[in-house]
């Protein structure tokens, strides 16, 4: 155990540093252009830190954005492992919040624990059936999934458009939005001025059990098994449509969770359009946690930070927020950058 | 003088140094061959010759006066040819424009305009002079590979090459077809032509070549007359030791295993690559399916394996495969190419050797994995199968291509199947590991393992099977008992004579 454990820590560890001197890198880059255009980094770097981590109500909003944030880039992640690119983390996201909702909202009469429960599990679903009829095109079909995702994402945005403008719109309907979720259907909150709910330890429980099943499991195993090489994975004897399918579906029901605690934690009801982007924000935060459960946290976290700290910094800098987009933008760029050079470097070898 | 001189060439790669002051002489109108194993430095070398890229050291003299080719274009320019291991052919232009391609002046020196005409007539006179029969306009992609060498020889002697260097040309020839190359090789070498022939066969190189320079882990390890040597002394100069050929002990055959009967199978463009009358292999037993490359072999495997569906015909497991998992639990197979289809590169040893059974004891069960079980497993594994590495957690690209190899039977053998697919097992190996997994082969068969042996080496064919069939264009040309099977007969069966046939022309 402790032999594996010690190698996998490494791999982890040099995983990790690869990260870090990314982000170091992009905020050294950006330290340029606010120099550039006429500002001090220092101190744009300072109230950014403030305005993120600062105090309780700021470190309450950054964790609560890392919510979301932790399960798209699980979701994506975990489809990566499997050589799929699951694009429509945003689309299974609006799948998990409708079904929610609407668990919430109508199931009334509950206990407290089981409402929840339910309204957890219908999230999980809908996005894993969101995600696994992508999976199945691309096993039974052969339709790339980084295409049907896409255009299933605008399916799923804009049926919840047309829900919250008719079939489920508050009475008597005038503003474009579904009633609120039952108090039993509500996760506890910790910290009232912010929206942290215990949705986060809920987002760090599930991390763990992702990395466990990949790691630990004969499922995770053939399925990275898959994601490594489809050859090796048939001629083993794994049915590789099938984990695909599995796959894709897992990895919907894992971003469908952003919609559910999103619903459940926070927000309370679906609007129009209510996801500033988490599905898509999940690929970066995949990507720079390099595909593993427990760097996506990490990744989660910081690209949370960048985003809340953003509006301090221009409060007290007058720099745009939009400096937020162009570091995370850089963050992936340099990560990129490794990955070429070490790819590069092993066909060298080779 | 020799026409040919390199001096003290090294070359280094990253942890490697591929060449090692290596001295080697050619002369006019001489075959000389290098012999070495997989990775002694015999393409390094040449690729140095042909300026595909400079040594760090060392000179190259031609005719006395030192060159220095910074692409292969110089090399072309000083009359030194290269036939590829892997053909640098364009498989939608003809043989003429192949031959031309890259030719500033395909003919006539002064002409702006291509004259495939007088080239074409040209590349027939070359092809009636050397015996390299090739329809001019046929499309490469149409042509076997054997007509496909014969165009890259004539492209080198189109642009008048003095040298000619071959990079391992046998490989993808039946022995038939190596026979005709060598007569022509030795017409080129009477016309004063020299040729470099490089090989790993001891056999064909004792053969074919006035010289042989051997190469061992990149070093010189001498140069001898063929006249003066045998295939002994040059085995221990090309290993370092000598080498005992696997000694196959009587067996008694048990039951049948496989039974196939009017199997057809298609390939992977849906064209047929099998088509088999039957056969049966029964415990105990290698049979061994003999066969230049790309005859149907591989499909056979696959479909057997059961990862490649059958068109038509009986294929009896007997009771081998009740389900799914069982089938590929009861079946191993050392697959053809252990990098997509044997292998997980990036994943740790434990993860391969599990990958199989993960999910029943003793590695694990449905839900979770026994990782200490797997470790250990493994770390026994790579002990009784003295596999290279430094422990269970290694990544597999970190080992050799041999310990590759020895991890994939290790695995295939732990699961104790009846019956046992090894296709290739030993392409591409050290002679150490090619021993090694020779012996584990017979073990295994000693105690009652079926096991369908695929290979386009004759003499492992012949050196292991008790029987063995020979594939042709997809259909069997014959079964032959091991006593009976002689180079000759099998040979000439690869090239797609029946067996009677065979037997007579063999005069067996
Ligand atoms: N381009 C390359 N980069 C790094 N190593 C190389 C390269 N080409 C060859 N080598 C290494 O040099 C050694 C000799 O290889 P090669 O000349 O291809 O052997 P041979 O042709 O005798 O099989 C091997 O260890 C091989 O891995
Ligand atoms: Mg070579």
């Amino acid at each position: 155990m402790s032999g594996a454990a010690a190698a996998r820590g490494l791999q982890a560890l040099r995983a990790t540093s690869i990260s870090l001197a990314a982000i170091a890198l992009a905020l050294a880059a950006s330290a340029v252009l606010i120099l550039l255009a006429g500002a001090d980094p220092v101190a744009a770097y300072w109230a950014l830190l403030q305005g993120a981590v600062g105090d309780g109500f700021a470190l309450g909003n950054t964790l609560a954005r890392t919510t979301p944030l932790i399960f798209t880039g699980l979701a994506v992640a975990f489809a990566f492992r499997c050589n799929l690119l699951n694009i429509g983390a945003e689309g299974q996201l609006y799948a998990g919040a409708l079904a929610s909702v609407v668990i919430g909202i109508y199931l009334t009469g509950l206990p407290s624990v089981l409402h929840i429960a339910l309204s957890i599990a219908g999230g999980f679903l809908a996005g894993a059936a969101w995600g696994g009829l992508a999976g199945y095109l691309r096993a039974a079909r052969g339709i790339n999934e980084i295409i049907s995702t896409i255009m299933l994402n605008f399916v799923a945005i804009f049926f919840v458009s047309y829900l919250v403008h008719g079939p489920l719109a508050e009475p008597p309907g005038f503003f474009h939005q579904t009633a609120m979720v039952a108090e039993t259907a509500r996760l506890p909150v910790i910290y009232p001025k912010s929206d942290l709910s215990v949705a986060i330890f809920l987002a760090v429980a599930v991390a763990l059990l992702t990395a466990y099943v990949l790691w630990r499991t004969p499922f995770g195993l053939k399925l990275r098994a898959v994601g490594e090489s489809t050859g090796t994975a048939r001629f083993s004897g794994v049915p590789v449509n099938r984990y695909v399918f599995g796959a894709m579906s897992v990895s919907g029901g894992l971003a469908g969770l952003a919609g559910t605690t999103e619903m459940i934690g926070g927000q309370y009801r679906l609007l129009d359009f209510f996801s500033p982007g988490y599905g898509f924000d999940g690929i970066a935060v995949a990507f720079l946690g390099r595909s593993d459960p427990i760097g996506v946290v990490f990744a989660a976290f910081l690209f949370a930070a960048l985003r809340v700290g953003a509006n301090h910094m221009q409060r007290t800098t007058g720099l745009p927020t939009s400096l937020i987009l162009v570091i995370q933008g850089m963050v992936i760029l340099f990560i990129l950058g490794v990955a070429v050079l070490e790819w590069y470097r092993r066909r060298q070898r080779g | 003088m020799p026409l040919l001189r390199m001096e003290r060439i090294t070359k280094t790669f990253p942890g490697v140094v591929a060449n090692d002051r290596i001295d080697l002489a050619v002369d006019r109108g001489e075959i000389h061959a290098l012999l070495g194993e997989n990775g002694s430095g015999k393409t390094t070398l040449m690729n140095a010759l042909y300026g595909l890229h400079r040594p760090d050291s060392g000179r190259i003299l031609l005719d006395g006066a030192e060159v220095r080719f910074s692409s292969p274009m110089d090399a072309i320019a000083a009359g030194i040819g290269m036939v590829h291991q892997h053909f640098m052919l364009v498989p939608p232009l003809t043989v003429v424009e192949n031959i031309v391609l890259g030719l500033k002046t395909a003919n006539a020196p002064r002409s702006p305009l291509l004259d495939l005409r007088t080239a074409a007539a040209r590349v027939r006179e070359l092809a009636a002079t050397y015996g390299l029969d090739i329809d001019t306009g046929a499309q490469i992609w149409q042509l076997p590979v054997g007509a496909q060498q014969r165009v890259e020889i004539l492209k080198a002697l189109y642009r008048d090459a003095d040298l000619l260097i071959l990079d391992e040309p046998t490989a993808v020839l039946a022995p038939s077809e190596v026979r005709h190359l060598i007569g022509v090789l030795r017409g080129l070498a009477a016309s004063g032509k020299a040729v470099i022939f490089i090989s790993h066969k001891l056999n064909e190189v004792m053969e074919v070549a006035d010289r042989i320079s051997v190469l061992r882990g990149g070093r010189l390890a001498g140069t001898v007359a063929a006249a003066e040597t045998d295939p002994a002394e040059l085995a221990r100069l090309m290993v370092g030791r000598d080498i005992v050929p696997p000694r196959r002990r009587e067996g008694r055959a048990g039951d049948p295993v496989l039974r196939i009967e009017a199997l057809r199978v298609r390939d992977d463009r849906g064209l047929r690559a099998v088509d088999v009358v039957g056969f049966s292999l029964s415990s105990g037993e290698i049979l061994g399916i003999a066969g230049v490359d790309g005859n149907g072999q591989k499909e056979l495997t696959e479909a057997i394996a059961g990862v490649r569906a059958i068109e038509s015909g009986a294929l009896d497991l007997t009771g081998l495969a009740p389900s799914r998992g069982e089938r590929f639990r009861n079946i191993g197979h050392v697959t053809e190419d252990r990098h997509h289809t044997g292998l997980l590169m990036s994943f740790p040893l434990w993860e391969n050797l599990a990958l199989k059974s993960s999910d029943r004891p003793p590695f694990g069960s449905p839900l979770w994995l026994r990782v200490d079980a797997m470790r250990r497993a493994t770390a026994r594994a790579i002990e009784t199968f003295s596999i290279r590495a430094q422990g269970p957690d290694s990544p597999v690209s970190a080992l050799s291509g041999g310990n590759q190899q020895k991890l994939v039977l290790a695995r295939e053998l732990g699961l104790r199947p009846r019956l046992l697919l090894a296709a290739q097992p030993t392409r591409g190996l050290d002679v150490g590991a090619t021993e090694y997994i020779h012996q584990r082969l017979l073990a295994a068969r000693d105690e009652g393992m079926a096991i369908l042996l695929v290979s386009t080496e004759l003499d492992e064919v012949l050196a292991l099977s008790d029987r063995v069939l020979v594939m042709y264009e997809g259909r069997a040309m014959g079964l032959v008992d091991a006593g009976e099977a002689t180079r000759e007969t099998v040979g000439m069966m690869m090239a797609g004579m029946e067996r009677h046939e065979a037997a007579v022309q063999g005069g067996t």
